[in-house]
Formats: C-alpha cells, structure tokens, sequence
C-alpha cells in the first residue's frame, strides 16, 4: 500500500470518529452526573437541521455550528427538566427525546433536503500542513475535529483536576450522600444534562456541515446510540471514548473500502458492521471486566427528589 | 424559584387516570400553536387529526388495523418495563417476526396440501407460529447477553433493530426475491392460504385485529393474575422486596423479555400476512418505536394501552390526512408524539409527588 493510501485513511477514520467522540463526551460528563440521557441520537439529529439552516440562512459555519448547539442545548434543557426537575424516569424521557428530535429535524430540515454547502474550511498552515503524514493528520482539518481533542483534554481535566469535576463525580455515585453535604445535586445535573445536549448538537452539525456535508432526514443513522454504547464501553473514561471512537471509526471506513473494493459480502452485512462491532464491543467489556466491579456510576439512572 | 418535590404518602388514584389526559390536553394545545405558527387554523387542523379519522368506515378500519399491533407490541413491552427492563429492540423483533413468518409462507407457496382434499389451514397458524417463535429468540438475545453477561440490554437491544432491518433488507433483495418479479426488491404474493381473512367481505379489516386482541386480552390476564405476572409487578413496585421474596432475577429477565419478543413478532407476522401479503425492504412504519410511547400512555396497563394505542393510531391516520388536506408534514405528527411521551412521563410527577413551587431567590435561600 502506498504511502498516500496509508495518509488518507488515517484522514478518513478520524473524521468519522469525530461526530462519536463530541456526542460520547458529552454523554459521559452528564451520565458522570448520574443522569443517563438516551436522547443523544434526537440531540444530535436536530442539532444537524438546525445547524445546516442556519449555516444556509445566514452563509456562516460559525453560526451554523452554534445553531446545532443551540438546538441540543434547548432538548436537553426539556429532557433536565423532566428528568432533574421532575423525576422523571430517564430511559423513557431519553427515548421521547428521540422521538421528538426526529420529528422536530424532519420539520426545520424539511426546505433543506437536496441542498449544498460548500465543507466547512479545512486548516492549512504553510510548510506544517505540507509535511507528510503528520502534516494532514495533525494540521489539515476543519475547526469541528480540534474541538473535540480540546473537548476530551478539557472534559479528562476538569473531571480529575478540578475541584467541580470531584464534585461532579461525587453526586453521580451518591446523590443522597453529596446532597446532605450540600452541593447542589440538581443544579449540577442540570448543567451536566446542558453540556451534553451542547456537544451532541455540535456533533449533528459537524455532520450536516463538514461531514457529508447536506442534510437529509435521519442523517444520524444510529451514531447517537453508538456514542452512547461507547460511553459504556470507554468505562466512563474521557480518553478510552477517544480510543473507542477511533476504532469504531476504523471500523466504518474499512466496511466503506470493503463496500467499494466489491468483496463479494452482501452491502447489508458490511453496513451492520458498525451495530454489531457495538455489541460486540459491549461483551468483550463484560467479559474482561468479569472478577471486577462495575465502573458505572453508582447512581446512574437513578430519579432524586431531595427530601427537605 | 424552586420546585420542590414531596413524595405522596401513597399515589392518588384519580391523578392516575388525569395525569395522562392532563398531558394529552397539554400536547394537543402546544400541537395547535405549532399548526398556527405553520400557518394553518388549529380547529381545522384538530379536526383533520382527531375527527375525521373517525368519520368514515374505511378509515374507523384504517385506525384499527394500525391500533392492534401497537397494543399488542405495547402490552408486550408493558411486562419488561414493569420490571425495570428496557427492550427498546421491539422495532427489530417485529420485523424478524414477520420475515420468519413470511419465509414460511414462500416456502409452502403454491402446495397442494394434505390429503386429497388439500388441506392448506395449517399453513397460516405455522405463519403465525414461526413468526412468534422468531420474536422471541431475536428478544433472547439482549436478554441472555444482560442475565449472563451483564450487558446493558437497553443499547444491545436497539442495535439490534438496525441488524434486523439490514437482514430483511438482504432476504428480499437477495434469496427471496421474486425470480419473475422484474428484478423488484419483493417477494412473491403470498397465496390466499398464508394470509390473514378478511373480517367482512370487500373490506381491508383483517383477522390480525381479533389475533392481537386475543394477545392484549392473554397478556392482560398473565399480568393481573398469574404468580409470574405478580412477580413482574412486585420487582416495579420494589426490587428489594422482590429479591428478598426469592424471586429470580434471570428467569424474570429471560420470562418478559420472550413475552415482549414474541408480541412483536405476532405483530410482525399479522401484519405480513394481513396488509402486505409478501415480504419487502420495509414492513413497519416505525411500529416498534411507537409502541413505547403507546405503553407508557397506557401506564403500562393493557386496558390503558389498548385506548391509547386507538389515540396515537388516530393521530398517525389523522397525520396522513393533514399532509395531504392541509400540507401540513409527517414529521409533526412525529414530533407530537414525542412530546406526548415527555409530557406524560412528566405528568407522572403528579401521581407520585406534591409538586411545590417554592419562590425565592438567593436572598431567601440565605435566610433558610
């Protein structure tokens, strides 16, 4: 294989790792909170019509992106409500929250089906962008890409050096516990539930923006079920969900060449490889985490409602 | 301002039944700022969606034929979610239901039968039978993977939707194609044998509907009063109690999860051998999905599920109008019925707790 291939590739695998890793590092701060939002895949598919109407309407990548934030900032805050403000069950919140981002991007995309934009603008730095290999891998990608290795630094510092982050662990493993030392569980959660919803929004819309980059209904194709599989399978661990990422990405773009290259596989089987590589990857977990405990958070899923 | 929640010294009986009307009436008013802002009269359109339907007896029977595998799926679910389990696959089971049965029906295509009467009546209940047994083994696996190795079947499950769909997907297109189809991705029509009656002569309501009510019916009874069924309901009320009365935690696991299974893929078959009379890339708009929102509108009780299957089944045939009457998009039925669901899980709050707005800002909270 030549050299080029090689370069292309490794390209290729860390574009389509970069929507999983924003949506899975947001999931991971908000189920580090103890709240397990199923809504990620409806997060992050309205946040990809949104985004693209936006970066369409006003001509600008930037406010599109900021579009698909705002979008999974705004479901998110309806899905902390229910499930932190009114103790709701989260299983079934996550999934109304899928539902209702599925229904609500075919409405705001449904003028944008068809349409193009040009991909969001790619890094180029004279002589570094140009070296090979490392230049392109390192110094030739769009904003979306280095937000999310600065996504997963910020995330891995703040919830294992920073004082809030402790804080934020804590009221995920016992919220009875963390609420009678008086930190604020709910508020916490709130805002753990935010940035989430924040990041899968931003994952949309680096799909519809730089990814494809057109939106078309259901774009999302189960990547937001995906990056919550990864959470799990990452051990809630900031830099695995990168590792992971990476893989299920590798994972992706060889079942594409495989597609391509004709091996004589049906086309259905290689484009289960994805769901069934995230089963796999769940039992391979749980097989070698067997003599251990569990590294979930104590008190994931679990409704809270202060007894004052 | 703060919300505080006091939990109920025990939960209000006719909040239970308001709750979800609350939420519906709350849903079908932001649904008519959403019309209006879309431009078209609300009244108009709370016609089309709710009226309408109603109407007229093609459609009563339209409402029908999509509210009985909803209840159906719904009543299945109803047991895993009692039980705290999340098979949210039912999309997927529903689908390998209705392959396995259709594979049955292409396979005894065009046979003479036994005897020389040629008798053919045991092809369709082996339709049924297949896709009922598919149902459950697809359900088994999300089921074995969580009982013996203690994978989250809420993500295994769901993958495995996208799985079942991509093998139909394969079948139709590939060895089950019809060879003098024209290259269509389609099986052959099924023969008269492997399908599912007419109830009344010329009309689309087929026997499915009185299967699937059967089912709900059977479920109904399991539920309120067999040892397993007290057993799924004690493990919901409280899994503590439960695992102090011995109650096994696989076999739970393993029991609603078959039952669950083998409803979707009932499902799937009747509507194989009913509607579609032969196998193609796609059988269900979506059934699976909505079956949930179905049974938590229907709190998880098979007489609720059985009325709210008939509300969200209008509201989908009711959908189907306003795109064509008034050009209003199929997604905002599906958008609805998402925040259907939220507001009635939201709701739910009323039932278990005294909802208190507290106000108050920082200056109150540093007087406390």
């Amino acid at each position: 294989m030549s050299f080029d291939i090689v370069q292309m590739v490794l390209v290729t695998v860390l574009t389509a790792a970069t929507p999983l890793i924003l949506a899975a590092i947001g999931e991971l701060v908000a189920e580090r909170a103890g709240v397990l939002n199923l809504g990620v895949e409806g997060m992050m598919v309205l946040g990809a019509a949104m985004g693209f109407a936006v970066a369409t309407q006003t001509g600008s990548t930037l406010l599109g992106a900021c579009g698909g934030v705002g979008a999974g900032l705004l479901l998110a805050a309806l899905f902390g409500l229910l499930t932190v403000g009114l103790a709701a069950n989260q299983v079934a919140s996550g999934l109304a929250l899928t539902i209702l981002g599925l229904g609500l991007s075919g409405l705001v995309g449904a003028g944008y089906v068809g349409m193009k934009r040009d991909p969001a603008p790619h890094l180029h730095l004279p002589v570094l962008s140009d070296l090979p290999v490392v230049g392109p891998l390192l110094f030739g990608h769009d904003a979306f890409v280095y937000a999310a290795a600065f996504l997963v630094a910020g995330v891995w510092w703040f919830l294992w050096r920073s004082r809030a982050g402790l804080s934020l662990r804590a009221i995920g493993d016992d919220h009875t516990a963390t609420h009678a030392l008086g930190l604020k569980v709910r508020k916490v959660r709130f805002l753990a539930v935010l940035f989430g919803g924040a990041c899968a929004g931003l994952a949309g819309a680096y799909l519809s923006l730089a990814y494809t980059p057109f939106w078309s209904p259901g774009m999302t194709a189960g990547r937001g079920w995906i990056a919550l599989a990864l959470v799990v399978f990452a051990s809630w661990q900031p830099v695995r969900v990168a590792a992971g990422a990476l893989l299920f990405g590798g994972a992706t773009v060889l079942q594409l060449h495989a597609q391509a290259a004709g091996l004589g596989l049906p086309g259905q089987l290689l484009s289960a490889v994805p769901y069934l590589a995230t089963i796999l990857a769940l039992v391979a977990l749980s097989l070698g985490r067997r003599q251990g405990g569990s590294s979930a958070p104590a008190a994931l899923g679990r409704v809270f409602a202060p007894s004052r | 301002m703060r919300l505080d929640l006091l939990p109920r010294a025990r939960p209000s009986p006719w909040l239970d039944l308001l709750s979800p009307a609350l939420a519906f009436l709350a849903a079908v008013l932001i649904g008519g700022v959403a019309v209006a802002a879309l431009g078209v009269s609300p009244v108009q359109a709370f016609v089309t969606y709710f009226v309408a339907p109603l109407s007229e007896l093609w459609s009563i029977q339209e409402v029908a034929l999509k509210a009985a595998p909803l209840a159906l799926i719904a009543t299945g679910l109803a047991f895993c979610y009692r039980a705290n389990l999340w098979n949210i696959g039912a999309e997927g089971q529903f689908v390998v239901g209705g392959l396995a049965g259709g594979c049955v029906a292409i396979a005894t295509q065009g046979s003479q039968g036994f005897g020389s009467q040629g008798f053919t009546g045991w092809i369709l209940p082996a339709m049924l039978a297949a896709g009922t047994l598919a149902g459950i083994a697809f359900a088994m696996i999300p089921a074995l993977l969580r009982v013996k190795l203690g994978v989250s079947e809420i993500l295994t499950s769901l993958m495995l939707v996208y799985v079942a769909q991509l093998l139909l997907d394969y079948m139709v297109r590939g060895p089950l194609r019809d060879p003098n189809g024209f290259n269509f991705p389609q099986s052959v029509s099924f023969d008269d044998a492997a399908r599912l009656p007419a109830l009344f002569e010329g009309e689309s309501l087929h026997a499915g509907v009185p299967i699937a009510l059967f089912g709900i019916g059977l479920g109904a009874l399991v539920l309120a009063r067999t040892l397993f069924g007290f057993e799924v309901r004690a493990v919901g009320a409280s899994p503590r109690a439960a695992g102090f009365a011995g109650f096994s935690d696989a076999r739970l696991t393993l029991g609603v999860f078959a039952i669950s299974g083998g409803a979707a893929g009932l499902a799937g078959i009747c509507e194989v051998a009913g509607r579609i009379g032969q196998l193609q890339p796609e059988i269900s708009p979506g059934y699976g999905f909505t079956a949930i929102i179905v049974a938590f509108l229907g709190r998880l009780s098979p007489p609720g599920i059985l009325l709210a299957a008939l509300v969200i089944a209008l509201t989908t045939i009711g959908g189907e109008g306003a795109q064509i009457d008034l050009k209003l998009p199929l997604d905002l039925t599906r958008a609805f019925q998402g925040l259907l669901l939220g507001l009635v899980l939201g709701a739910d709050v009323l039932t278990r707790y005294h909802v208190r707005l507290v106000p108050g800002g920082p200056a109150a909270k540093a007087a406390s």
